[in-house]
């Protein structure tokens, strides 16, 4: 009875949304008020639906109905209850009526938050929100029905992936989707702008906040997957440059374009129709990444099923969606006027070149995804495009952008001078190469040119973050100062710290990363990056649903004894898939890493010891960029003004 | 600026932009592309020496040979038309096994068998990465092509 | 004006790429062999060595030669189905036993039930390459006179079962009608 109930709230919920999307546009043009106002009495009730259709999924999971063909391939008795609740996204059919049940949460967080929007703007934008749910809700019940009858039941499920038993897991998808799915929050108002023709300063006031909430969940979904892999795939890498991974780095970029660009908007009038295509590329390319990911154009390490009639149906959707909103800004686009001027040298420029970069970076991975897709249309032979090209490409558009990022904040709007410029920040420029060079000669000596010169540009944005800082507090009562200031300059000021934290990351870990692949017996040691790993003892372990050889491995540092870890290598019980889980001593300043091989004769093992310097940085300095977007969205002005317009 | 000066600057900024990409793009591109090939192919001589290629087959039963003291291991990767030696120094990945399909990245050297620098084999529920049933399944009509791609983990 | 038109016609060529891309699924592999007779082969039974089985003893009705081995773990995923349609009488179901190792290959049956009304044995995969076998499993329907009508690469599926093998098979029986 549940999933039936479930199949039809979901069937209710299409019937809404198609109301919440046709209702409102259509009262919109007539200027009919009684109209319009359907859209939020439509987008609540639609969510209760979707929300009432998600919680019978999950009931039929936890009651282990295998009854439900999407439960018997996804989970069985044994599996632990957080693990039957997290199956209920761990394959296609349930992550997209999560994505659904996660738009139809940003529609409704829309109508509570939007009582200061004029009426006509509010309600185009749950409308455009409506018509995206009703394509996802078609999606669903057409081409991936979760509540699928399985008939007779079978008597036991399916195990989980066991790759995919795992906390990391359990958090990530929502994370990502809620990134992904709320950057249609600013595509609908970017269309809602078009279709009244004008932008005005409440526009960008609400649009801003919206995108930067979407931002922070990408940041964090995208940083939260990287580390997963990085423990869980057992050989310590932490980006693969997979289509997936490029599927969710995309968005990523071309969002962090138009928050620097929604803050031209709001603050000097211009850049207008530029923020509106960039909110329009940023949903269609979180919509591009669902079509790469379930289309099974691309394959990837990440195993969808895939189905050609899902791809079919997608593309159409995309092509829907995209089409139409890029025809209606060629159509319209140039009625929004940009009336800021600002000269070749000022901070609008700078942001200018910033967008530029980051729009070319995203581009570049573009290209690099889709080459082999292209190759193959044109029957010009298989290929693949192997990590070394994005590692090549992005380098120095990264570098370029970190060494105009430190220029920004201390660039005057409108209009500025080289000379003033270069006063201001000589002196932290000065300071981060000295700095630089000193870090990585003491820790690591003699280092490569493009080695120094990233960490070198990595302290520079840390050190002419700090300086706009000092500069913006003055010389006389700094304290005054410091509590005037919005807590959205802190916002970009630890951002953008994390931009810097996070190339030091990358670069350190990469010039220096140590690995090497040992035969171990018990008793026996090897000596990597100045520690001897001693393998103490190997053992037999017994898992909820595995069994497991576990190696006790002693690290040592002289005769101190350092850290002990115990790296397994799992058989699960449900599948012959061994599982390389690795030991990992961490650390601020370096992780050993320590993967089990293959059993050799003699009790003993091969095994892959790494050292990885500074590799946590590059999720702390996720974290910082994270933390600074949710220092942003928290500032005052964007609820006082909100408060304030009514 | 006059708007129309602001126009320009704006279209030069991301022109250069755009120029930037392309040059690194074209740079990096045609270097880093990995063609595929079948055992078949390598057999025939038809891949060029000293280029990274990416090979698609089934190992070959009990033709896996360890080498424990410097981590060596061999064994042959088969289309089941042709056959081809791989040897690799190195962890082999969870899911190599004898018999299953796996795909190795390397070059070709003067004997014609493989060094690889990394061998992949797909965490995946299907029974078998795409290209090595590609490269089978040419293999058995006689014909000889690349076989398409896949990003595979260690 | 003409260069807000730019981004359109961007995305159209891009639509056009994954269109084509979308026709050329990589992970497909269609079968040269289908509406063509079965290759022949006569090979020793598993169950009793001394016995042959050919193609013709698979002629003369509707049969599904599945292609598994004990080594092959999508085959345990997929002998629960296999089963139920052996027992549901809609088709003779064959076994191919390839590459496989006897004892192991009557340990596996021995331990999830044997649904195969004979099963050759392919141990050098000979066999297999006629058929254009990629690995196991996989599945050939063939009609009376011996015809590949269908194959599945992989496991076959419930859903397969219901929109392509079934309704085969229905097909083939009116036309004997």
């Amino acid at each position: 009875m549940i999933p039936e109930f479930g199949n039809f709230a979901l069937v209710m919920a299409l019937g809404i949304a198609l109301v919440q999307s046709i209702v409102p546009l259509v009262g919109a043009v007539q200027n009919n008020s009684r109209m319009m106002a359907v859209a939020v009495p439509a987008a609540r009730l639609q969510f209760v639906c979707v929300a009432i259709s998600f919680l019978c999924l999950t009931i039929s999971f936890i009651q282990n109905d295998f009854s439900v063909l999407y439960v018997a391939k996804n989970s069985n008795s044994l599996l632990p209850l957080h693990y039957r609740i997290s199956a209920v996204w761990g394959s296609h059919e349930g992550s997209l009526l999560l994505w659904a049940l996660i738009l139809s949460g940003w529609t409704i967080a829309v109508s509570i938050f939007k009582k200061s929007l004029p009426l006509t703007l509010s309600s185009r934008v749950l409308a455009i929100l409506g018509i995206i749910s009703v394509g996802f809700l078609l999606f669903l019940l057409l081409t991936s029905n979760p509540f699928l009858r399985l008939f007779p039941a079978a008597a036991e499920g399916n195990d989980l992936n066991p790759l995919l038993q795992d906390p990391g897991l359990i958090f990530h998808p929502p994370i990502l989707y809620m990134g992904y799915v709320g950057l249609a929050v600013p595509f609908a108002f970017a269309i809602a702008a078009l279709l009244q023709g004008r932008i005005d300063a409440s526009w960008t006031r609400w649009s801003r906040p919206w995108a930067l909430v979407a931002w922070i969940f990408l940041t964090l979904g995208i940083a939260l997957g990287s580390w997963w892999a990085y423990y869980e795939l057992g050989w310590g890498g932490w980006w693969f440059w997979d289509p997936v991974e490029n599927a969710s780095f995309m968005p990523w970029l071309v969002t962090t374009a138009l928050l620097h660009s929604l803050a031209v908007t709001e603050q000097r009038n211009t850049f207008k129709a530029w923020t509106l295509l960039l909110s329009i590329f940023g949903f269609s390319l979180s919509l591009l990444g669902t079509f790469l990911v379930r289309s099974g154009v691309l394959v990837s390490v990440h195993a969808f099923a895939t189905d050609p009639a899902r791809g079919v149906f997608i593309l159409i959707f995309l092509a829907f969606v995209i089409g139409s909103a890029l025809f209606l800004y060629a159509w319209r686009a140039s009625a929004i006027i940009s009336l800021g001027r600002f000269s070749a040298l000022s901070r609008e420029t700078l942001l200018l070149i910033n967008n530029v970069l980051l729009l070319v970076a995203c581009a570049t991975i573009l290209v690099g995804t889709l080459y082999p897709l292209f190759m193959d249309a044109m029957q010009l032979g298989k290929i693949s495009v192997g990590p070394p090209y994005f590692d090549k490409v992005f380098a120095p558009l990264m570098l370029l952008l970190v060494f105009v990022l430190g220029f920004g904040p201390m660039t005057h709007w409108r209009k500025d001078t080289f000379k003033n410029l270069i006063n201001r920040l000589l002196k932290s420029a000065l300071i981060s190469a000295l700095l630089g060079m000193a870090f990585v000669l003491l820790i690591f000596g003699p280092a490569p040119l493009l080695t120094t010169l990233a960490v070198v540009l990595g302290v520079w944005v840390i050190a002419s973050s700090l300086a706009t800082f000092k500069n913006h507090l003055g010389k006389d009562k700094p304290l005054d100062r410091l509590r005037l200031l919005p807590l959205a300059y802190f916002g970009m000021l630890v951002a953008h710290i994390g931009v810097g934290v996070f190339i030091i990351g990358v670069t350190l870990v990469s010039t220096y990363e140590q690995s090497e692949t040992v035969r171990l017996a018990v008793g026996e040691s090897y000596t990597l990056a100045n520690r001897r790993f001693e393998l103490a003892d190997l053992t037999s372990v017994q898992g909820p649903n595995y069994n497991a050889e576990q190696a006790t491995i002693k690290i040592f540092r002289g005769d101190h004894l350092v850290s002990t870890q115990f790296p397994e290598k799992r058989f699960y019980h449900s599948s012959s898939q061994p599982m390389t889980e690795a030991g990992i001593d961490a650390g601020l300043f370096r992780d050993f890493y320590i993967s089990l091989g293959e059993p050799q004769q003699g009790n003993a093992w091969t095994m892959r010891l790494n050292y990885k310097p500074f590799v946590r940085w590059i999720w702390l300095g996720a974290l910082l960029m994270a933390f600074g977007g949710l220092l942003a969205v928290l500032d005052r002005r964007y609820r006082k003004k909100q408060e304030g317009a009514n | 600026m006059k708007p129309r000066q602001q126009r320009m600057w704006f279209v030069a900024i991301i022109f250069s932009g755009i120029a930037l990409a392309t040059v690194l793009v074209l740079l990096s591109l045609g270097e880093n592309m990995m063609y595929f090939y079948s055992p078949s192919q390598i057999s025939k001589g038809e891949v060029p020496r000293d280029a990274v290629i990416r090979v698609g087959g089934l190992v070959v039963n009990d033709s896996v040979v360890h080498d424990d003291k410097n981590l060596g291991v061999r064994f042959k990767l088969t289309d089941t038309a042709n056959t081809i030696t791989v040897y690799y120094h190195g962890i082999l990945p969870d899911l190599f096994r004898e018999g299953q399909g796996i795909v190795a990245i390397g070059e070709i050297d003067a004997a014609g068998q493989m060094k690889a620098n990394e061998v992949l084999a797909k965490h995946d529920e299907n029974y078998m990465p795409p290209e090595v049933a590609d490269a089978l399944k040419t293999a058995a009509e006689g014909g000889s092509m690349p076989i398409p791609d896949s990003h595979t983990h260690k | 004006m003409w260069r807000f038109t730019l981004p359109l016609m961007g995305f159209g060529l891009l639509v056009l790429i994954l269109a084509i891309g979308l026709t050329q699924d990589p992970s497909e592999v269609p079968s040269p062999l289908i509406g063509k007779p079965a290759p022949e082969f006569e090979l020793p039974r598993l169950h009793d060595p001394s016995q042959n089985l050919s193609l013709a003893d698979l002629k003369g009705e509707i049969t599904l030669l599945n292609v598994w081995a004990s080594w092959c773990e999508s085959c345990r995923v997929e002998h629960p189905f296999i089963s139920e349609i052996a027992a549901s009488g809609a088709v003779a179901v064959y076994g191919l036993n390839y590459k496989d190792e006897r004892g192991e290959a009557l340990k596996w049956l021995k331990a999830l039930g044997d649904p195969y009304q004979a099963i050759a044995v392919d141990q050098d995969g000979r066999v297999a390459i006629d058929f254009g076998v990629y690995g196991a499993p996989e599945s050939y329907l063939l009609d009376q006179n011996g015809v590949i009508v269908y194959k599945k690469i992989g496991p076959i599926t419930a859903r397969d079962w219901k929109e392509d093998v079934s309704p085969l098979i229905q097909q083939l029986r009116d036309k004997q009608l």
